[in-house]
C-alpha cells in the first residue's frame, strides 16, 4: 500500500468505475437511468466536436467570474469599509444583515420578473450569493486584526495607509480567503440552479435540453463538469492562498 | 543561550567604562546617515504630569528629571501606573496635565520596546526590523541597516527568515533591532524579558546593556524584577501612588555582579521600600 503512495486514493474510484460499466453492460443498470461510464465519454466526445461543450462552458464561465467579481468585490468593498470605519458599519451592517437572512436562491422568481431570463438575471443572483460569505469574512478579518500590531505601527509612525497596506490587510487575509472559498462554492451553486430554472445556454442548459430528449449520457456530463469546475475553482484559490500566505506555519512545508 | 550569556559577560569586561557625558545635539537625519556606533541620547524633564483615567488617577503630579544617556529602571507594583508613565513620555497617551520636555523637542526618535515582540507574521526577520525605519531610505539601504542591525542582536543571517520559525528570546531580539534599527536617542521598555525563561533573560540583559553602551541612547525599563533593574540601571525609580516613591541611584561599576554585598543591599532598600507600603505583604 505504501509503494502506491499518492496513487492510493485512486484506487476505489477506478473500481467503482470499472463496476459500474460493467453492470451497465449487462443491463443491471438501465441506460435512461444512469449511461455507462464509456457511454458517457462518448457524449463528452461528441459534444466536444460539435463545439457544443465550448460554447457553454464559456458562457457559464463567463456569468460565474463576472457575477464573482461584482458580488465578491462589492461584499469585499463593504467588509473593508465597516471593518475600518464605525460609521459605515453602524449605518449598513444592520441592514446588510437583515437581507442576508433572505436565502438568495428564493429571490428567483422575482428576479426572473425583474430581469427576465436575460444575463443580468443569472449575474445579479451569482453576485448576491456571492456577496454575504466576503463581505461577512472580510469583516471578521479586519476586526479580529492583532490589535497589539496595530499599535505597534502607530508607535513606528506608519501612516494610515501604510497600517492598512502592512498591517490590517495581511491581518485579515487568512479569513478574506476563507470568504473566498465559501464564495466560490456559493457561485458555482447559483449559477447550476439558475442555469436549470431558466437559460438559453450554458452547462445547466445543456443538460436541461438533454432531458427534454432524454439523452441521460449528457446530463450525467453536465454534472461532472460542474464538479470539476468546482473543483478547479477551489484548487485556483488554495494556490493563491498558499502563495500568499507562506509566511503562516499551516502552510509551510507542503 | 547558557553560551550567549557567557560570551556577553566576557565582552562586557573587556570595554571600558560608560560616561555619561553630554555633546551637543546632532540631528536624527544625520545620525541616521553616517550611521554612528555612538549617538546622543535624549535629555527628559518632567513637571507635574497627572494622568487621570475615568476620574480615576492614575499618575498624581510626578516630577521628574532624566540626564542624556541615563539608564533608569521603574519598578512598582502592578497597576501601579509604571505603563502609563511610558505611554505618556512616548506620546502615546497624552497627559490630563503638567508637561513632558525632550523627547519631541531634541527632534530625536523615540522607541517603545512592548512585553510582546510585536513582529508583523507575514513580513521576513528583515522586513520586520525596516519597519524601524519608517519610509525612509531605498529598499537596497534599508535592507542593509537592518541586517546590520540584526548582527549587532546577534542574529546574523536570520534575515529572511519568518518569525514563526524564531525562538521566544529571538523574536524579542528582532523586537530590539526593529527598535534600535533608527538609532533612537531614546528607548523605552516595558517588561520587555518578563515572557521569556530565566536564561534567555539573562543574556538578553547583557545584550540590552551592551547596545546602550553602544548607542547611547537614554533608557527607560519598566520591570518587575528587582535584580534586573539593580543589574542594569544607573538609577532606579520605585512609583506608588501615581508618585515616586524611591529614587535610587545605583553607582555600582558594570558590569556587575549579582550576590555582592553592595548589589543585595540596594536590592534589600528597594525590596523594603515596596513591602512598606503592603506592611510586610508580597507584591
Ligand atoms: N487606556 C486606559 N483606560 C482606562 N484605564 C487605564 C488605561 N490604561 C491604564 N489604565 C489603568 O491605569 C492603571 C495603571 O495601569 P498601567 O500603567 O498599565 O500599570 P502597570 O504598567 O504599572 O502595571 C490601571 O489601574 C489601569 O487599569
Ligand atoms: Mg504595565
Amino acid at each position: 500500500m505504501k509503494r502506491l503512495g499518492p496513487l492510493a486514493g485512486w484506487i476505489l474510484p477506478a473500481a467503482i468505475l470499472v463496476i459500474w460499466e460493467f453492470l451497465s453492460r449487462i443491463g443491471f443498470i438501465p441506460e435512461n437511468v444512469l449511461p455507462a461510464p464509456s457511454a458517457v465519454a462518448a457524449a463528452f466526445w461528441r459534444v466536444l466536436v460539435s463545439g457544443e461543450l465550448a460554447q457553454n462552458i464559456s458562457v457559464s464561465f463567463w456569468r460565474a467570474s463576472m457575477g464573482f467579481l461584482i458580488g465578491g468585490s462589492i461584499g469585499f468593498l463593504f467588509g473593508l469599509a465597516n471593518g475600518l470605519s464605525r460609521f459605515s458599519e453602524t449605518l449598513t451592517d444592520t441592514t446588510l444583515q437583515m437581507v442576508r437572512n433572505v436565502p438568495h436562491l428564493a429571490l428567483i422568481p422575482l428576479v426572473i420578473l425583474w430581469f427576465g431570463i436575460d444575463e443580468s438575471a443569472k449575474l445579479f443572483l451569482v453576485a448576491l450569493g456571492v456577496f454575504f460569505p466576503i463581505y461577512i469574512n472580510t469583516l471578521h478579518g479586519i476586526r479580529t486584526v492583532d490589535p497589539q500590531l496595530v499599535e505597534m505601527g502607530r508607535t513606528y509612525g506608519m501612516n494610515n495607509w501604510d497600517l492598512f497596506r502592512r498591517v490590517i490587510l495581511p491581518g485579515a487575509l487568512p479569513s478574506i480567503f476563507v470568504g473566498l472559498r465559501f464564495g466560490l462554492g456559493i457561485m458555482w451553486l447559483t449559477l447550476i440552479v439558475a442555469e436549470t430554472i431558466s437559460a438559453s445556454s450554458g452547462i445547466g442548459y445543456m443538460a436541461m435540453q438533454a432531458r427534454e430528449f432524454m439523452m441521460t449520457d449528457v446530463v450525467v456530463l453536465s454534472i461532472i463538469i460542474y464538479a470539476l469546475l468546482g473543483k478547479l475553482a477551489d484548487a485556483v484559490a488554495r494556490l493563491l492562498e498558499r502563495y500568499t500566505l507562506a509566511w503562516n506555519p499551516a502552510f509551510q512545508s507542503r | 543561550m547558557f553560551a550567549d550569556a557567557m560570551t556577553f559577560i566576557e565582552t562586557a569586561t573587556r570595554r571600558p567604562p560608560r560616561e555619561l557625558t553630554t555633546g551637543t545635539a546632532v540631528p536624527f537625519e544625520v545620525l541616521t546617515e553616517v550611521a554612528p556606533t555612538r549617538g546622543q541620547g535624549s535629555a527628559l524633564s518632567i513637571r507635574g504630569l497627572v494622568k487621570t483615567f475615568d476620574q480615576e488617577p492614575v499618575i498624581k503630579g510626578l516630577d521628574l528629571d532624566i540626564p542624556a544617556g541615563q539608564f533608569v529602571a521603574v519598578v512598582g507594583k502592578s497597576g501601579c501606573g509604571k505603563s502609563t508613565l511610558l505611554r505618556l513620555i512616548l506620546g502615546l497617551e497624552t497627559p490630563t496635565s503638567g508637561s513632558i520636555e525632550g523627547v519631541g523637542a531634541t527632534g530625536g526618535t523615540a522607541r517603545f520596546i512592548f512585553q510582546e515582540p510585536r513582529l508583523l507574521p507575514w513580513a521576513t526577520v528583515a522586513d520586520n526590523v525596516a519597519v524601524g525605519l519608517g519610509r525612509s531610505g531605498s529598499r537596497t539601504s534599508r535592507r542593509k541597516a537592518a541586517l546590520k542591525a540584526l548582527s549587532e542582536v546577534g542574529l546574523d543571517g536570520r534575515g529572511d527568515a519568518w518569525p514563526a520559525v524564531l525562538s521566544g528570546g529571538q523574536r524579542q531580539r528582532v523586537a530590539l533591532a526593529r527598535a534600535l534599527v533608527s538609532h533612537p536617542r531614546l528607548l523605552a521598555l516595558d517588561e520587555p524579558l518578563g515572557a521569556l525563561d530565566a536564561l534567555t533573560r539573562i543574556s538578553m540583559q547583557g545584550l540590552v546593556e551592551r547596545v546602550w553602551q553602544d548607542q547611547g541612547f537614554t533608557a527607560i525599563l519598566v520591570t518587575h524584577d528587582v535584580s534586573e533593574a539593580i543589574a542594569l540601571a544607573d538609577r532606579v525609580l520605585l512609583i506608588d501612588n501615581g508618585r515616586i516613591a524611591l529614587d535610587l541611584a545605583v553607582d555600582l561599576p558594570r558590569p556587575r555582579r549579582r550576590g555582592t554585598p553592595a548589589f543585595a543591599a540596594l536590592e534589600k532598600t528597594v525590596l523594603d521600600t515596596l513591602f512598606g507600603f503592603e506592611g510586610g505583604e508580597a507584591i
